[in-house]
């Protein structure tokens, strides 16, 4: 079943075509790679999903968003919209306060009182992005003491806190060390289980792992898009045959 | 000349700037000091000020009015000015822009100009007379732009990655410049708000016209009341007691530390509450 339908999507920076005629359906509880060369628009659909691009001046859209039918640039509230679509930034960024804090910080914004109902939503959380048993003795430590990695799963757990259906994921392992980055990448494949994964990455061999379903993009325009083992083994394109070889890119 | 060499004098020229603003503070500390205190007598710390005495104690009370006072019209406004210009308006635009200049063509003002705006509007026109309250205002004017800048380069020093953080858990602008972009903003707010606090304390010239320099505490806000640093500059200026000019100059410097102390602790306790909270 389809969670995102994207219909002929434009998107304008100012005067740069960013986003040309994108048609795009991601499939509920699946993992969805958004790959290409720096540049390509990826990054860029990633935040139209959760409609972050609202922040950037100068940005213009064109084209249906569908979230479970609902088009999300039709008077979606954002607030609601970006519970249920939740994110992951390239760089950790927890926020400089305590590790409980961090990830009470969404279920409080969303009118959550009461210190049983967040003690139990954090615990939760962190169980569900792996860093419980290294964070439970520490919750009121300063988030920004935390390794690279730690602050990555934190963010996942914060992300999972306000019980979104679907995370969109920028490039989450670009700014951490490898053994970080494959506990990143087990986390990511567990959690398909409960939720749709968007995530977009510029390392192959990552998509290829742990990905169900990948797409190629090429300045701003859809090359191809189609099941991961299907689109690294048999290219229909030959732009993406070059690049998936690391001809370019 | 060898990089040796070379990193050998840059490392001089280093030190020997730092060691050279320290000593041209020290000297100015030292001197002020050990020409002062020998006169810190009991009398000149009297509840009430006469001639004979020329007690400092009712122009420290009014600089704890003045100070409070302006900063209690300054801040608020110029760190919800700040705060428009940093978190609401679009960054790129034309009000932004005539803001910040003007902002900044204000805080190269001489104070005796606003000394003499606020003895026109608001001592003559507004009929506040020479009062505690023309004085805080036309200081707060003064002070404005200060806060406003120092607040708005804090806000701006904070990563946008907090703020997209934020905004994609479904938090809206206002929760996200109260809970997140304020409080990682609170130090270099308070920065501001100190240097405000010492143009307060050591104003003289906007107050003159504005507060007057009636030596006794004020009981009101439409009272005169002179300032520590208008106290010295009247015994100054008589001639008559440069020597409690020198005390009256230990004490204010030990009221500003004070004044500084007292708002980092603040700032401290504020910043770990609504972390706390959040």
């Amino acid at each position: 079943m389809a969670k995102f339908e994207i219909e002929n999507l434009n998107l304008w920076y100012g005067s740069h075509h960013a986003l040309k005629h994108v048609s795009l359906s991601i499939e509920a509880l699946k993992i969805t790679a958004l790959i290409g060369p720096s540049g390509c628009g990826k990054s860029t659909l990633l935040k139209t999903l959760n409609r972050m691009n609202d922040l950037v001046e100068g940005c213009r859209i064109t084209g249906r968003v569908l979230l479970d039918g609902q088009d999300v640039y039709g008077g979606m509230d954002t607030s609601l919209l970006r519970r249920r679509v939740g994110m992951v930034f390239q760089k950790p960024n927890p926020f400089p306060m305590s590790v409980y804090d961090n990830v009470a910080f969404g279920p409080r914004t969303h009118g959550i009182r009461g210190k049983a109902r967040l003690d139990d939503i954090v615990e939760r959380s962190l169980r569900a992005a792996a860093i419980w048993d290294e964070l439970k003795d520490c919750l009121k430590k300063d988030a920004l003491r935390l390794s690279g990695g730690q602050q990555q799963r934190l963010c996942i757990a914060r992300a999972l806190a306000v019980e979104p259906e679907v995370l969109l994921m920028d490039e989450p392992t670009s700014a951490l060390d490898p053994i970080s980055t494959s506990r990143i990448e087990d986390l990511v494949v567990s959690l398909k289980q409960n939720y749709t994964i968007i995530i977009v990455t510029h390392n192959m061999q990552q998509a290829a792992r742990i990905s169900d379903r990948t797409a190629f993009f090429l300045l701003g325009e859809l090359v191809e898009y189609g099941d991961t083992e299907k689109l690294f083994s048999l290219p229909r394109d030959k732009r993406t045959e070059n690049y998936i070889t690391g001809r370019f890119g | 000349m060898s990089a040796r060499a070379k990193s050998f004098a840059a490392r001089l020229l280093v030190y020997a700037g730092a060691s050279f603003s320290m000593t041209v503070l020290l000297f100015i500390m030292g001197y002020i000091l050990v020409r002062g205190i020998p006169h810190l007598s009991p009398a000149l710390f009297a509840w009430e000020y006469n001639s004979e005495n020329v007690s400092l104690t009712p122009a420290l009370i009014n600089t704890l009015y003045m100070t409070v006072l302006s900063l209690a019209f300054a801040v608020p406004l110029g760190v919800g000015a700040a705060i428009y210009l940093s978190e609401y308006a679009k960054r790129s635009s034309r009000l932004v822009k005539v803001v910040r200049l003007t902002a900044e063509t204000l805080s190269g003002i001489p104070s005796i100009i606003y000394g003499l705006f606020g003895a026109l509007f608001f001592v003559v026109t507004l009929r506040m007379n020479l009062s505690l309250m023309a004085g805080a205002l036309t200081l707060s004017i003064m002070i404005l732009p200060l806060i406003m800048r120092t607040t708005e380069e804090a806000l701006l020093a904070v990563p946008d990655a907090y703020r997209e953080g934020s905004f994609g858990l479904g938090a809206g602008r206002l929760r996200t410049t109260l809970k997140i972009v304020l409080p990682s903003a609170a130090p270099g707010i308070l920065a501001g708000v100190i240097l405000g606090i010492g143009r307060i304390v050591g104003e003289t010239a906007a107050l003159i016209y504005t507060a007057g320099t009636v030596p006794e505490a004020a009981e009101n806000l439409l009272d005169s009341a002179r300032t520590l640093s208008v106290h010295m500059y009247s015994l100054a200026s008589e001639g008559l007691h440069i020597e409690e000019a020198y005390a009256t100059a230990v004490v204010l410097l030990a009221t500003v530390a004070g004044i500084n102390a007292l708002s980092a602790w603040t700032a401290g306790r504020l910043g770990r509450r609504s972390n706390g909270q959040i």
